[in-house]
């Protein structure tokens, strides 16, 4: 790719790399039985969350699915707190009520962490119409699986949005299997983005394993949408290198298919592509993941130097606590 | 005293919408017809021309998709109040409502509360059948996170809306709508109630009278004609379904001791076994016999007349159910 800017080539390299290391930690700790309930690995989609996030501004919102480490670590918010949730510590994002289907942040505008399979959609639409309506000039991302689109939700947020022409960039992470049912046994017409043209919306697909086309494309989205031209659905097309959670078996796809996603793993086309402009050594490569492996393990130590909410707080977070 | 006026509980509820959207500029009103048809229950009819299409906001029909962007806007900092058609349609948004607006607060740790209000028609009565005139807002009393309204009185109607759009947490306000057309004076000053506590809306001491919304008045209506047997009714509005004010009637029981719930949802699993309970529970030993319950029969709703007439509690049942208990001695 020409106009590769190294500077900002070795931040996604360095985001991506972070992700799947933590994601590797993670799945480790849940063996361990450190980490308990569902746990849903994005290994394989870092370019997508990556990207996108690259063409945000800190103003702007964040709606993620119950698979956003990646999400959450490229957004900003610490591994720290992330792995301290997923512990269950009271030091975690959200105090251990919400696990890794539901990281939440304010302060980074991280609005979770949704769990219902397209849920988060009119959620987005509602932020979106928040700012349409206060006049601010903000854009809400909303990331979804190629599942949700089957979803009534789908459907009925492309239509809101794109009605109000609000602001509103939809992620459409497909990854060709709604846990472990393939599109082709799903969808009518499994071309994702032509379905933008049905709300008279506009779409691109993009190569979700390519960061630097994800994040070119985020960055047209977001200028179609700041020029006032409404929302914007990107399809982003790419591949769950491990399972759907920790208890699937993979019955649905053969290995082989596996390994060919594989020789398009996101992270070593950006290394090779960095390597290959000479912009990238061995030396730089290792140095990279020391600081990630430091960075992974501090993490862990903070979680496990963590501690568990008194039972005594139980029903607190129920409902607003007022001040007296 | 201030000096009153003779309005309808349709006319109290727009009222209070029109005044909350002066008070509150973050304030709009969104949900099917809202706007150019003028409400479905001509509740809002012409705040559209008061106030414009951006908070008069009519949406196609998809309840999931415009309840979650009310979540999605109080989010952003809106106070929006949503309207459901009809309960029953309702059901088509319970998945935002549940699994979002009441559990975001607790699954974010405390950091993303829900300042949103819906408002809804509920209840049976005017032979709309089986998919427009149920009663679920015991249902929603089920679920933590949700305060449940149901404003039977104008002085309700009129007031519950504002105090709701002040809490930091979702809202369901329930309308019964055979109230809509109900006519009766209301103080030209009236303001904002609280949304926390029962209300004793006739004193009596023979036995209590646990209710809420349309059904308050057939129980007053009882009342009346239990008192000119000499049965002194004491009634209970109950208002606000989630959270329960447990004081207020179990004050009464423990001078009556007895008790009849009149509640027109289905008795299975329904509010009046949640109140029947805490009463078992907390007033055990003040009772002369065993509570009693007078709820819908567990049919859907029927069309015609005389058999949804049936299905609901009534007056003659109410006064036939408290003649036989006051029998018991």
């Amino acid at each position: 790719m020409n106009g590769l800017n190294k500077e900002q080539a070795l931040r996604h390299l360095r985001q991506m790399l972070l992700i799947r290391r933590f994601e590797e930690k993670s799945a480790e700790l849940y063996s361990a039985m450190k980490i308990r309930g569902f746990l849903h690995l994005y290994i394989g989609e870092e370019a997508v969350a990556v990207g996108v996030m690259a063409a945000l501004t800190p103003e702007d919102a964040v709606v993620a699915t119950y698979r956003e480490h990646g999400q959450a670590l490229a957004r900003g918010m610490s591994a720290a707190s992330i792995m301290a949730e997923m512990y269950g510590k009271v030091e975690g994002c959200c105090r251990g009520r919400g696990g890794s289907m539901h990281l939440f942040d304010a302060t980074t505008r991280f609005y979770g962490g949704n769990a219902i399979v397209g849920g988060g959609l009119p959620l987005a639409v509602g932020l979106a119409l928040a700012d349409h309506m206060q006049g601010r000039q903000r854009v809400t991302s909303c990331f979804f699986g190629d599942g949700a689109v089957a979803e009534g939700d789908f459907h009925e947020s492309m239509n809101l949005a794109a009605l109000w022409k609000l602001p509103v960039l939809f992620i459409c992470e497909n990854n060709l299997y709604a846990m472990g049912t393939a599109l082709r046994y799903t969808e009518a017409n499994q071309d994702i983005a032509a379905k933008a043209a049905g709300y008279g919306m506009a779409a691109a697909a993009v190569d979700g394993m390519d960061v630097q086309a994800v994040e070119a494309a985020a960055r047209a989205a977001v200028a179609h949408i700041q020029a006032g031209n409404g929302p914007y659905l990107l399809e982003c097309r790419t591949y769950r290198f491990r399972p759907h959670s920790m208890f699937d078996t993979e019955l649905y796809r053969t290995k082989e298919e596996v390994e060919q996603w594989k020789q398009r793993d996101p992270i070593e086309l950006l290394a090779g592509r960095l390597r290959e402009a000479g912009l990238f050594t061995e030396a730089e490569r290792v140095a990279l993941e020391r600081e990630v492996a430091a960075e992974v393990e501090a993490s862990v130590a903070f979680a496990e130097a963590g501690t568990w909410e008194a039972v005594e707080d139980l029903t607190r977070f129920v409902t607003t606590e007022r001040r007296a | 005293m201030s000096a009153t006026q003779t309005t309808t509980y349709r006319e109290a509820v727009k009222q209070a919408i029109r005044e909350a959207m002066h008070r509150d500029s973050r304030v709009f009103l969104m949900g099917e017809d809202v706007g150019h048809y003028g409400g479905c229950y001509a509740v809002s009819k012409g705040l559209l021309a008061e106030f414009g299409p951006e908070r008069i906001r009519d949406t196609p029909l998809c309840e999931s998709g415009f309840v979650g962007a009310g979540i999605g806007a109080a989010l952003g900092g809106m106070r929006p109040i949503v309207e459901v058609m009809t309960v029953n349609f309702s059901l088509l948004a319970l998945d935002q409502i549940v699994n979002t607006a009441a559990s975001l607060l607790h699954m974010s740790g405390g950091q993303f509360n829900v300042p949103l209000v819906i408002r809804m028609a509920t209840g049976a009565g005017k032979q709309l059948a089986a998919q427009h005139a149920h009663s679920f807002e015991g249902w929603y009393a089920h679920i933590p996170g949700l305060r449940v309204l149901a404003p039977a009185t104008l002085e309700d109607a009129r007031g519950m809306l504002w105090t709701a759009l002040e809490d930091p947490d979702p809202v369901l306000i329930f309308e019964n709508n055979t109230l809509y057309n109900m006519e009766g004076m209301l103080a030209e000053d009236a303001g904002p109630v609280d949304i926390d506590t029962a209300r004793v809306r006739r004193p009596g001491r023979d036995l209590t009278l646990i209710t809420y919304s349309a059904s308050l008045f057939k129980c007053l209506d009882a009342a009346k004609i239990l008192a000119e047997e000499g049965i002194e009714a004491e009634v209970i509005d109950l208002r606000t379904l989630r959270p329960l004010d447990d004081a207020t009637y179990l004050a009464s029981i423990a001078r009556t001791h007895r008790v009849l719930i009149v509640d027109e949802g289905w008795r299975s699993g329904s509010l009046s076994a949640e109140i029947s309970a805490r009463i078992m529970e907390q007033a055990f030993y003040d009772l002369d016999l065993p509570v009693e319950r007078l709820c819908s029969a567990e049919v859907p709703m029927p069309y015609a007349k005389h058999m949804e007439e049936a299905a609901l509690p009534q007056v003659d049942k109410i006064v036939a159910t408290v003649r036989r208990m006051m029998h018991h001695g």
